[in-house]
């Protein structure tokens, strides 16, 4: 073990920098979220993490951004197990029928100020699933949506990108 | 001797490839449910549509395999559950889909029908109504005992499934899952869909078995149409189901090992997984080669670059991978929690034929690659471990040892991938009648079933996926009695069952 832990010490880190805010995350969240709610918060996020129907992919992405490349949580993002802790609710899937009780009250269950980022194309509009008589089809059906992350799945860089621009977002208008 | 032997049988009409499909009567069907329960044939798969119900058996040692069919004239047919616990949750899943019941039926709560749909039955093709009564957990009675309701949202990042654990103190007296939060409707979606659509749905089953999937619908598909594919396609397929495994079981390593608190295990081999995924982008264009296995062939070749991005892959597992073996057997307080915790008899992997390490570390000694030996994996050399500790620890060494042999297993393939075409065209229809076929792979959990039915012009008639976990989750109920609460997390981790891949 100590041999293992002494090479992560004495070699380079593989920690990427960070790739800039997506601009279009950036527009879409300039006409979503609430000026006064901005305030509220510091440079530091909270990510509660709803799987709504999802076929898992989106959740094997959500997991890589916490390895040691993308390091989320240098950025002040850390998932966190309960909604009641959380100022970010990161939803895929389609919103099964199955879950749709389960989202509103996850939802219902996070204190304001509060964003929700649907991700992946099912959480947009039911994607591949939508038409389905199991399926409601996109996460802004069942709650407001501020941010959307396109991609079947996205990539981690994807998704650092959309959560890295909410972060400016939001501190910006501090 | 053939599976159909002892079977009274008539040899169903429309042609179905590569095993064949009978039709039988109750006393038919009675004594398929007898060879199971004899443990003579395995329970391989069971689904029904509007006015059927099919099951496949594998005979374990012969490795056939034959599907039965039983018409439900009176919209009924002979419980098999009542008689062969495996089959519970499938047929409570064929009573939600298709409102056929099952006769003499022990158990016939709903599984996916969360009486969210807005109608029962939704695949019967009838209007019909159903009783809504709140869901029944099994009783568990005595002194001092508690009840733990856990999910569907779950604490980590994960799919959704309830949990209801019974405990007395911190030890668990019962768990029982329930399940189908993420019913999508995949089945219904199906039915009708071109062949590129269904596979496309076929692909995002279990998102982290999406190759698994493809390479199952596709064979069917082939199987089906009676169509050959080219060699090099069937290599490029092997190659990605490979990676796939390699990836899920670097996730997995680390995962289990960061539930029992060691966290430089799962940074180590979340370093490996994502290096993998990045070869699997810069080889076939992306992280999970979703889409790529087609029906046919591959719908594109590897990359230029693709075949120094997996030799380089393959050499620095080879340098760190032995190092975090290594670390994992000398970690006494790891072990303390992994050796000897949530076992699962070989009794049980046996009578549920539990595929994938659930099975093989539980004396189970079955692998879709070599029972089958489906191609390329009839030209590919390698082995398949086996354990009979049946615990956390011994599941974990299944993995290790299966990393070792995709290792190997890609390595060959890279040598041998010789060039060729990339996809058999299909026919654009095929006249006259339906055709099935079906399929069996191994996926990195275990053997992913799939069946199907096209029409004449290539349009699915009907198609099931099976994923293993169907007959692993089950088993994850007993292998946690007697355990403690904490340890949940680590026997469930240890099984990563799909959640997606059984609510469909």
């Amino acid at each position: 073990m100590r041999g293992t832990l002494l090479e992560s010490l004495t070699h380079g880190s593989l920690t990427e920098p960070a790739p800039a805010p997506d601009e279009s995350a950036l527009a879409e969240l300039a006409t979503k979220v609430n000026r006064a709610a901005q305030a509220r918060l510091g440079r530091s996020l909270a990510i509660r993490e709803v799987d709504a129907g999802s076929c898992n992919g989106c959740e094997l992405e959500i997991h890589a951004l916490s390895n040691a490349f993308y390091d989320i949580e240098r950025f002040g993002l850390r998932f966190v197990a309960s909604p009641r802790h959380a100022d970010v609710l990161l939803v895929t899937g389609p919103v099964t029928k199955n879950m749709r009780q389960a989202l509103e009250r996850t939802y219902n269950a996070t204190p304001d100020p509060k964003w929700v980022v649907a991700v992946g194309g099912c959480a947009i509009d039911g994607g591949i699933f939508g038409g389905s008589y199991a399926c409601v089809g996109g996460v802004s059906e069942i709650v407001p949506v501020d941010l959307h992350i396109k991609g079947c799945p996205p990539s981690p860089t994807d998704l650092l990108k959309g959560l890295l621009a909410l972060l400016e977002h939001v501190s910006v208008k501090r | 001797m053939g599976i159909f032997d002892s079977i009274p049988h008539v040899p169903a009409e429309l042609p179905h490839r590569p095993w064949p499909r009978a039709v039988v009567t109750e006393a038919g069907w009675q004594t398929a449910i007898d060879r199971m329960v004899e443990g003579r044939l395995t329970l391989l798969g069971f689904w029904g549509e509007r006015t059927a119900v099919h099951m496949a058996m594998l005979d374990g040692v012969s490795t056939d395999i034959a599907v039965v069919t039983y018409e439900c004239t009176d919209g009924t047919f002979p419980s098999v559950a009542s008689r062969h616990p495996p089959a519970l949750r499938l047929e409570r899943t064929i009573h939600d889909l298709f409102g056929l019941v099952p006769a003499a039926a022990d158990d016939l709560r709903p599984w996916l029908d969360h009486y969210a749909w807005g109608k029962p039955y939704p695949l019967s093709g009838r209007i019909a109504s159903r009783d809504v009564r709140p869901y029944q957990f099994l009783p568990a009675e005595g002194e001092g005992l508690h009840q733990v309701a856990v999910g569907p949202v779950h604490a980590g990042i994960i799919e959704p499934g309830h949990f209801r654990f019974t405990a007395n103190g911190e030890h668990v007296v019962r768990l029982e899952q329930w399940l189908g939060y993420t019913h999508k409707g995949i089945e219904s979606l199906m039915q009708g869909a071109n062949l590129e659509t269904a596979a496309r749905l076929a692909n995002r089953t279990s998102g982290d078995s999406a190759v698994a999937y493809a390479f199952a619908f596709a064979r069917a598909a082939e199987a089906a149409l009676d169509i050959k594919v080219p060699p090099r396609a069937t290599y490029l397929r092997a190659l990605m189901a490979e990676l796939e495994r390699l990836a899920n079981h670097f996730g997995d390593i680390g995962a289990i090992c960061n539930d029992a608190s060691f966290a430089l295990m799962h940074a180590q081999t979340g370093i490996l997984r994502e290096r993998t995924l990045r070869a699997a982008d810069a080889a076939f264009g992306h992280r999970l080669m979703m889409d790529v296995v087609v029906p046919g062939g591959v719908a594109r070749d590897i990359a230029p670059d693709g075949i120094p991005a997996l030799r380089t892959l393959l050499a620095e597992i080879k340098k760190v991978f032995p190092r975090l073996i290594e670390l994992y057997d000398n970690t006494a307080s790891l072990q303390d929690r992994t050796v000897t915790t949530g076992i699962v008899k070989a009794e049980y992997a046996r009578q549920f034929g539990a595929g994938g390490y659930v099975g093989r570390a539980s004396g189970r000694d079955f692998d879709a690659r070599r029972a089958i030996a489906y191609m390329p994996y009839d030209s590919l050399s390698f082995e398949v471990p086996v354990l009979q500790a049946g615990d956390v620890n011994a599941r974990v060494w299944i993995r290790i040892r299966e990393v070792e042999q995709s290792v190997a297993l890609i390595a060959q393939i890279l040598d041998q991938l010789g060039p060729g075409a990339l996809e058999t065209a299909l026919p654009a229809g095929i006249g006259g009648g339906a055709c099935e076929g079906m399929a069996l792979t191994e996926a990195f959990r275990g053997d992913v079933l799939v069946w199907l039915r096209l029409d004449g012009d290539l349009r699915v008639e009907r198609c099931h996926l099976r994923d293993a976990s169907w007959f692993q989750w089950p088993l994850l109920e007993t292998a946690i009695e007697g355990n403690i609460i904490a340890d949940f997390p680590l026997c469930n981790k240890s099984f990563n069952c799909s959640y997606s891949g059984v609510d469909l």
